[in-house]
């Protein structure tokens, strides 16, 4: 099976928010919760770059190790995904999470956390494909279409990279080759224990 | 955009000569680097405007676009000063022989590969290395949003999943496995004169309801922290997934409520008793004679003896760390960031084991360890021959009290044996 990454070319990332804009669509997002973000840093020096970053689906997730309830699952496709109805909202996952991935509708009493909603991969969840129930709780399930991450897919310069790991990677290696440069692939490191070693 | 739009009309052209490139860049020295691309600049327009692109492997190729943005715009907009002057930006003028480079103030040049600042490998790892985090600007409102990544997690998740479990494990069974094992050696602690048949109030209603209320709050909160510790593993498989969850929910919804009795009976505890609870000079004494636990000597105490001290500065200094800690946790992100509320966490985790360990002991020894104890805080009723032997001093001043409101000006203390009155 693939193993689905993100890359996001941040020598290509115009900061146009489109792939944020188009999750909260796809998958109707609730206000407040951000599924996909971009973050800009050396924001107007030398060296600025933007970053569109959102569930890296780590190998050995984070958030996965520390769920008290084990609610998170990984598809074969190393997608990870996590069950709503195991989540208690404790918020764990965000805090052992590096790219703060985790988010939680501000529900209850006090700061209270609903159950944590993150970046599916357009894989929804554990409900079968596709249906109603599955699309209330998680979203479009584009994976189960044979279609990749909407985000990466409707990417304007094309940036942000979804789909096999192995492929992504080589046509981010061909790009490096071509120019002659590339700022690496962000988050790897940290969520893959690898780079892309162009 | 304007970076965007230059990348995509050069990516194309790009895709051959990459090394014909470098040959041609290779040997140049600095000054010629810089001056290509500003007498090509233009040149370089107009070929786009005709449709045709720059030659594979043109110089422009390699040295407009490798710079950060900002550096490339600088360049840009210092053509026309170094080049001809009085031909306007971006229009296209006669290329000049490289080798005639206009004596000006060098422009910078864009640095080679090796140069052109950490990559996203090299910036990782040195923040994971230094623990700090990699963050930005961000454009929602949500401005924690901007830390692209925090180190922090991985340590707070060898925290959680390898040394709170540990503390609290160790802290919880291996007091209840040295309890046992005091249980086996000393047995119970009996009241060496047997029971008097006639008690003295040792704690009233009101100080009794503080402690119940307190007590059973923190035995939820115990409870409920250790499912969220041990459950998975140890419940989870028991009772199955779902159930598993109900049950963790309701935990939590029961951890986050309780902690507002629990917390106002520590300020109430601490208000109580904190003036018999002030370390004195027989606490020593107490406590170098084992408490009368080990050996059968008594020594005499106050009210409150060096042991109950002990329980008494645990829970209220404990209880107001893990009340502290706990707020902060149950208010997420309202006074800390995510490094924060994992520094909330692990203070919590460590305390609640210390003080779970600590009311195991005290549990232990209101109940099966000593007799005649628990009747203190259930009846609030103490046999007089139990106070004499644990409080002796407060027996006396107790009993100097009630002497004082038969027969006021009798005088000071007059220890007397019980039924001589």
């Amino acid at each position: 099976m693939a193993r689905m990454k993100f890359l996001c070319d941040s020598d290509r990332c115009i900061e146009c928010n489109a792939c944020v804009t188009a999750c909260k669509n796809e998958h109707e997002v609730p206000w407040g919760i951000n599924r996909r973000r971009v973050i800009t840093l050396n924001d107007g020096k030398p060296g600025e770059r933007s970053i569109s970053m959102a569930c890296m689906h780590c190998t050995d997730a984070p958030c996965q190790a520390v769920c008290p309830v084990n609610c998170f699952y990984t598809t074969a496709d190393a997608i990870v995904l996590h069950d709503k109805d195991l989540c208690i909202g404790c918020g764990y996952c965000f805090y052992a999470c590096p790219f703060g991935a985790p988010q939680y509708p501000r529900v209850g009493n006090f700061g209270g956390r609903g159950k944590m909603d993150k970046c599916t991969y357009c894989a929804g969840g554990p409900q079968a494909d596709n249906t109603e129930a599955e699309y209330a709780q998680y979203g479009a399930n584009r994976i189960a279409e044979g279609k990749l991450p909407l985000c990466a897919e409707m990417c304007s310069t094309k940036a942000l990279l979804a789909g096999d790991g192995d492929i992504i990677a080589s046509i981010y290696k061909e790009r490096v080759q071509v120019r002659g440069y590339g700022a690496g692939a962000w988050g790897w490191r940290t969520a893959y224990r690898e780079t892309v070693g162009v | 955009m304007r970076r965007a739009a230059l990348t995509l009309a050069l990516a194309l052209p790009l895709l051959t000569g990459i090394a014909q490139a470098q040959q041609q860049q290779a040997p140049q020295s600095p000054e010629t680097q810089q001056a290509v691309p500003q007498s090509a600049q233009p040149a370089q327009q107009q070929s786009q405007e005709n449709g045709a692109g720059p030659p594979a492997g043109a110089p422009e190729v390699q040295n407009a676009t490798p710079e950060s943005q900002s550096a490339g715009q600088n360049q840009q907009r210092q053509v026309p000063q170094t080049t001809d002057t009085s031909a306007p930006t971006g229009t296209p003028a006669a290329p000049q022989p490289e080798a005639a480079p206009t004596p000006v103030a060098p422009v910078t040049a864009p640095p080679p590969e090796g140069t052109r600042g950490p990559t996203a490998e090299e910036r990782e790892l040195e923040a994971a290395l230094k623990g700090e985090r990699i963050q930005g600007r961000i454009s929602i409102p949500n401005q924690s949003a901007g830390v692209l990544v925090q180190p922090e997690g991985r340590d707070w998740r060898v925290f959680h999943n390898r040394t709170l479990p540990w503390v609290a494990g160790t802290a919880v069974v291996g007091t209840v496995v040295l309890l046992a094992l005091f249980f086996l050696i000393r047995g119970r602690v009996r009241v060496r004169e047997g029971f008097s048949g006639r008690t003295m109030l040792r704690f009233t209603f009101f100080e009794r309801a503080v402690h119940w209320m307190t007590a059973s709050s923190f035995i939820v909160l115990a409870l409920s922290g250790l499912n969220l510790t041990f459950g998975r593993d140890v419940l989870r498989p028991v009772i199955g997934p779902e159930a598993f969850t109900t049950l963790s929910h309701w935990g939590k919804t029961a951890h986050n409520f309780l902690a507002f009795p629990f917390t106002l009976g520590i300020l109430l505890l601490f208000i109580m008793w904190v003036g018999g609870n002030l370390p004195t000079r027989g606490d020593v004494t107490w406590l170098m004679q084992g408490g009368g636990m080990i050996g059968h000597t008594n020594p005499k105490a106050d009210r409150f003896n060096a042991g109950q001290k002990g329980i008494f500065w645990i829970t209220v200094l404990g209880g107001a760390a893990v009340a502290v800690s706990g707020y902060l946790l149950v208010f997420p992100f309202t006074v800390l960031d995510v490094n924060g509320q994992q520094w909330a966490h692990m203070v919590h985790g460590i305390i609640s084991a210390v003080m779970m360990a600590a009311i195991l002991a005290h549990i232990y020894i209101g109940t099966l360890g000593m007799e005649g104890a628990f009747s203190a805080m259930g009846s609030g009723q103490v046999d007089y021959n139990w106070a004499r032997e644990h409080h002796e001093l407060w027996v006396d001043q107790e009993l100097a009290k009630a002497h004082d409101t038969v027969r006021p000006g009798s005088g000071g203390p007059a220890p007397r044996p019980a039924g001589a009155d």
